[in-house]
Parts: C-alpha cells; structure tokens; sequence
C-alpha cells in the first residue's frame, strides 16, 4: 500500500479544513448553470451569489451534462461539490418546458441528498429597489426568518422548500450573536400550495419606549415568486444517517465519589410483599415432625444405652 | 387572521405562522407585498422581543446574548467521524500504565556545551556525532562499528515506517483515516498473488480496442463514425494471404510452395521413423568436434597453433649480409 500524504504544511491545513468534524463549517453554495440561462436567471444567480459571497462559489460556464433529476446526470454536480467543498448548490437553466428552472439542492458526504426545483416568476432585482445606502444589512450577517402560511406545514413540497431555503440562507451556527449585528429578515409567504412569495429586507431598529427596540422592515433585496416544480426527498437510510447527532456524553447515574468511602453507589430493594410470595416445595416445616420424631428416637435410644 | 402564536426557533432566528391563510390573493401586487410585510413585521418583532429580553453580556462591538440551540433539525453536511482505534503502541502503553511525559524544546548538548534543539537539523546528542567509540569486549575485530550504529538507525527507522503503516491500514480498516492521508493500492494486495492485482489498460491496448469492438458491427467498422485524435485499427482487414488467381499454365509456383510447405508438415508428423537424418548427421558432427577438442586440450604439445617458434640454429644458405 502507498500512503499519498500531503508534502506542505499547508496542504495538510486545507485538507484538515474539509475533514468530516464533530461540529461543521459552515455550508458553501456552488452556484452553476446548465447549457441554456435567461437574463431573469442570470440575474437571480448572480444576486444570490452577492447575497451569500463570503461562502459560495460560482461557475461562469455552461455544462451541458448536468441534469440533477436524471441518475447519471449527477455525477459532474458530485464531481464539483467534493473540489470545491460545498454541500449546497444551486443550478439554473431555462428551457421552453421549464423556464427559469432553478434547483436547489443538498449534498451528503458529496453525494446528492435532496433536490427541490423550482421555477422563478415576477423577479426583482436589487437594483429596483431603492432605499436608504445605510440601511443595507452586511454581507455575512445571521438572517432572520419568518415564514408565514399554514401550507408550508400541509403540503409536501412547501415543507420541503422550507427547510431547504432555512439551510440556503443561515450561514453559521452561532452561539454568541452581537445584537447588533441583526439587519436582515427573508420573508417567504405561501401563496397557495405550490407557489411562494420570497422577499428579502433591511432591518430598521427604531427607539421604543422599552429595551427592546420596534421593528421596521425596508425592503431592498430580490423578490421573486417561487414555483415548486419538482421535490426529491432523501432516502430514510440516508435522512437517519445525516441527521444523526454526535453522543452526548452519558450520564452515569446513581454513582456518587466520596472522600473518606470513595465510590459509592446506591441499592434499591422494593419491599417483600410477604403475603404476594408463593411458598416453595422445600417446605421445611412439614418435615420438622419428622425431624423431630427422629430426635426423640434417638434420645430414647441413647437413654436405653445408658440403662 | 388569528391570534399571534408563532413557532419560534431562536437558535435559526426563525419565526413561522401556521395559522396563516390567504382567502384570496390580492389582486395587485403592491398590495400583496404590503400585506407580507405587515405579517413579516409582526413576526419579527415577536423574534426580537424574546431575542433582546436574552441575558446579554457587553462587549466592546455591542451587546451579545447567548442563543439557545436550534430547534429544527437539518442535515448535517458530512458523515460523524469515526473513533481512531488505537495504535499498536498505544495499547502497550495502557497496558502497562506508561504516561507520555513532555518532552523540551531545547536539551543541553554535552558535546558542544550548548542547547541544541531535540529534534531536527542540528539536533543535540546526535548519534551521528560521536566522534570516539570505546572498543568493547564484545566487538568482533574488522567491523566499522560507525556503520554498524548507522545501520542499526536504519534498521529502526525502516521499523518504524512498516509499524506506521500497519496502525494506518488498522485505522483505514476501521474506517477512521486521518483525514490528510489516502492509502493507495498500487503494490501487491495483503493476501494473494500478482496476479490478483488488476492490470492497468496501456495505451496501446486502449488505443486498439475501438477499433476490435467496431469490428463486430455489421459493416466491420468500417463505415464507424471517428471521434478526434482516435487512430485507424491496425491489422485491420486481411489476416490470410490468399494466391493469386491467374498465374501462369498449370499449377502456379506460389501455388506449388503452398502446397509442398503442407506436405513435408503432413508427412514429417505421420512418419513412423523415429531417426530424423539431418539431425542426427549434425548431433554427430557436432560431438566429433567435442571430441577433437578435447584431445587437443589433453595433448597440447601436438596442437598445431601454440607451438613455440622454432628457429633452426642451422647454418643454412642465407647468409647475413654484414
């Protein structure tokens, strides 16, 4: 067997960067597009590259043997996703049977995990919108969400979509957040039960009367109508494997150190219900009479000998 | 819409409405927007009351609360990864209750009288550095004993590369590989023979085997439509050479070769005579010269070549001119 290490450094850092880890780095989006792309989808890749700039990488050429929802169109998206690191992607191509047709789509350990495609209607970009150059929220701020409709708990699809655009736009998991730091909401309504409403604002803290200061919402990002085409769900085999969370240490219980006794633990024995007992076949006391006439044999034997 | 009791996952920052029902979409689109950004408006003041009244701590770019963990569950991104089992030195160790001890950076050197580093180029106490070694008792005369300790060293250091190895294979086996190193099969397999081992394609093979697959199509592959940069089969076409039809009266002398070429096969396969008499006329030449050789080397005063030039001291008729 030959051992191929890394010879630098360096490139031992970088592979230790991308090394299955207990807690995860955060997510990067492949943002990439198949042989034939609209201006309205152009738009809406490049607006969510800038949205998402710190971890995401774009492709600026077509490839023509992508097609996600195919089994062997998948293999060049899998090849991408383990170069570049990125777990998440998103893949636009229009055609005259889908147009403006975007997949977003999950990967685990580089392979596919879930896809959800969805076609782009009534875009905005962020150009169109104008609003106070202040106001507009950082590139790699934690998002708020609201999601609002009873659909995306009713239907399949929304439900899907849901988590998928939830894992698209978090970023880091943090546990420590600068208050501050809060400047932006993705509000997505469902509209009926295939179709939503994806606006993204600037946040506007205003003075209240007490700690907790009023919201306002300005809308500055891309809006667009989402129709969920297609969904594919992951396999159970593969959804329990990837939702798996590492063991949290167990608590051991009923053990107690002590200084002077050292480990002690704990015996718990339920009351003998006397009454509730079934008697055993070895009964004793049966046999005391005979024991007993036995005894008197003997003592009488014993009295007739010392006569 | 109904009373405002949303479902609030702090840890995502997210806030969702199940509650919500659109009896019928606004017909402008203004109008629409409006309406979600009232309902986002709600929402998020709703996240914003719970997330402010969070115990912050102050620090120098604001205030920073502590978030709890989310509540949605989302997929990871790569598998958990796997325990490392333990090395096979590791296991000796806690079997004997040995405890690692750090070790400095720098150890006084007695040879130099400095501190050297412990490891690496110019390292302190280095075997190699030695410039007088005691005889011992026990030292066989005529050995180097400088390259006995370097063989030695070499010895240990190939040691320790194949007990490397082997914790890596362990540890490979068990599916906890560090993540930096790949183990490539490219020697012989554990078990097994060369044979075993799948022989990689060469160019040639690879390059001819278009052309053997299309030879199999109906047309032999003739009429096969040729990607960039692939090149014609070779022996393509005839494997037999077939004489030619008209040649000349009778029977042809191309023809007459063939056919005595077969015969003599046919005929020295099916004779009964064991003799062949070519042969056995040059194996008999063949140990005649043997023979005389041998002689020869037996008798070397009679060889004819080596002799030593014999002058005749005699007087003979040529005279020397003075």
């Amino acid at each position: 067997m030959q051992i191929r290490a890394p010879k630098t450094k360096r490139a031992k850092r970088e592979l230790d960067k991308r090394a299955p880890k207990l807690v995860e780095n955060v997510k990067k989006t492949l943002i990439l597009h198949g042989t034939k792309t609209s201006a309205v989808l152009n738009s809406v890749l490049t607006e969510l590259y800038h949205l998402k700039r710190d971890n995401a990488v774009k492709f600026s050429k077509k490839n023509e043997n992508i097609k996600p929802f195919e089994t062997g169109g998948e293999t060049s998206l899998e090849f991408f996703s383990h170069k570049t690191d990125c777990s998440l992607f998103a893949f636009g191509s229009h055609s005259k049977k889908r147009p403006n047709n975007l997949v977003l789509g999950r990967t685990y350990d580089h392979h596919i995990y879930d896809l959800v495609e969805v076609g782009v209607e009534n875009f905005k970009s962020i150009e169109s919108f104008e609003y106070d150059k202040k106001l507009a929220p950082k590139i790699g701020s934690k998002p708020l969400f609201a999601f609002i409709g009873e659909e995306f708990e009713s239907v399949d699809e929304l439900k899907h979509l849901k988590e998928v655009l939830l894992d698209f736009f978090r970023g880091e998991v943090v546990e420590n957040l600068n208050l501050t730091g809060v400047d932006r909401v993705f509000v997505c309504t469902a509209l009926s039960s295939k179709t939503i409403l994806l606006m993204h604002c600037a946040l506007r803290l205003k003075k209240s009367g007490t700690s907790i200061p009023r919201m306002e919402l300005v809308e500055v990002g891309p809006s667009m109508n989402l129709v969920v085409r297609r969904h594919r769900l992951p396999s159970e085999s593969l959804l329990k494997e990837a939702m798996k969370t590492p063991d949290h240490a167990k608590k051991i219980k009923n053990v107690t150190s002590d200084v002077i006794k050292g480990k002690t633990g704990r015996i718990y024995i339920p009351d003998q219900k006397v009454g509730d007992m079934p008697l055993s076949n070895n009964i004793k006391g049966l046999k005391r009479e005979r024991r007993e006439a036995k005894q008197n044999k003997e003592s009488k034997k014993r009295k007739t000998e010392s006569e | 819409m109904e009373g405002s009791s949303y479902q609030i996952d702090l840890g995502n920052l997210m806030a969702y409405d199940p509650n919500h029902h659109f009896q019928s979409i606004p017909s402008s689109r203004g109008e629409l927007v409006n309406h979600c950004l009232e309902k986002g408006t709600e929402m998020v003041q709703a996240i914003a009351n719970s997330l402010f009244s969070l115990p912050s701590t102050e620090s120098r770019d604001g205030p920073v609360v502590k978030l709890p963990l989310p509540t949605t569950k989302l997929p990871r991104e790569k598998h958990l990864p796997k325990p490392k089992p333990p090395t096979k030195w590791e296991e000796f160790a806690k079997m004997k209750g040995i405890k690692k001890r750090k070790k400095n950076k720098r150890v006084w050197d007695e040879q130099t009288s400095s501190w050297k580093r412990t490891h690496g180029y110019d390292r302190a106490n280095d075997d190699r550095d030695i410039p007088i070694l005691d005889a011992k008792s026990t030292d066989e005369v005529g050995v180097d004993p400088f390259a006995k300790r370097s063989a030695e060293k070499k010895e240990r250091v190939k040691k320790q590369e194949k007990s490397r190895l082997e914790n890596l294979k362990k540890a490979a086996k068990a599916g906890a590989l560090p993540s930096h190193i790949q183990l490539a099969a490219t020697a012989l397999p554990i078990t097994g023979t060369k044979k075993d081992v799948p022989k990689k394609a060469s160019k040639d093979e690879l390059e001819s085997v278009a052309g053997m697959a299309a030879t199999s199509t109906a047309s032999g592959g003739k009429f096969d439509k040729k990607l960039p940069g692939e090149k014609p089969p070779k022996h393509s076409g005839k494997h037999r050479k077939f004489l030619p039809v008209v040649e000349g009266k009778g029977i042809g002398s191309k023809e007459k070769q063939q056919t005595e070429k077969i015969l003599n096969q046919l005929l020295s396969k099916s004779s009964h005579e064991i003799l062949d008499v070519n042969k056995a006329v040059t194996m008999f030449n063949v140990k005649k010269e043997k023979q005389r050789k041998k002689d020869k080397d037996a008798n070397p005063g009679k060889s004819g070549k080596l002799k030593p030039n014999k002058k005749s001291f005699k007087k003979t008729s040529t005279k020397k001119k003075p």
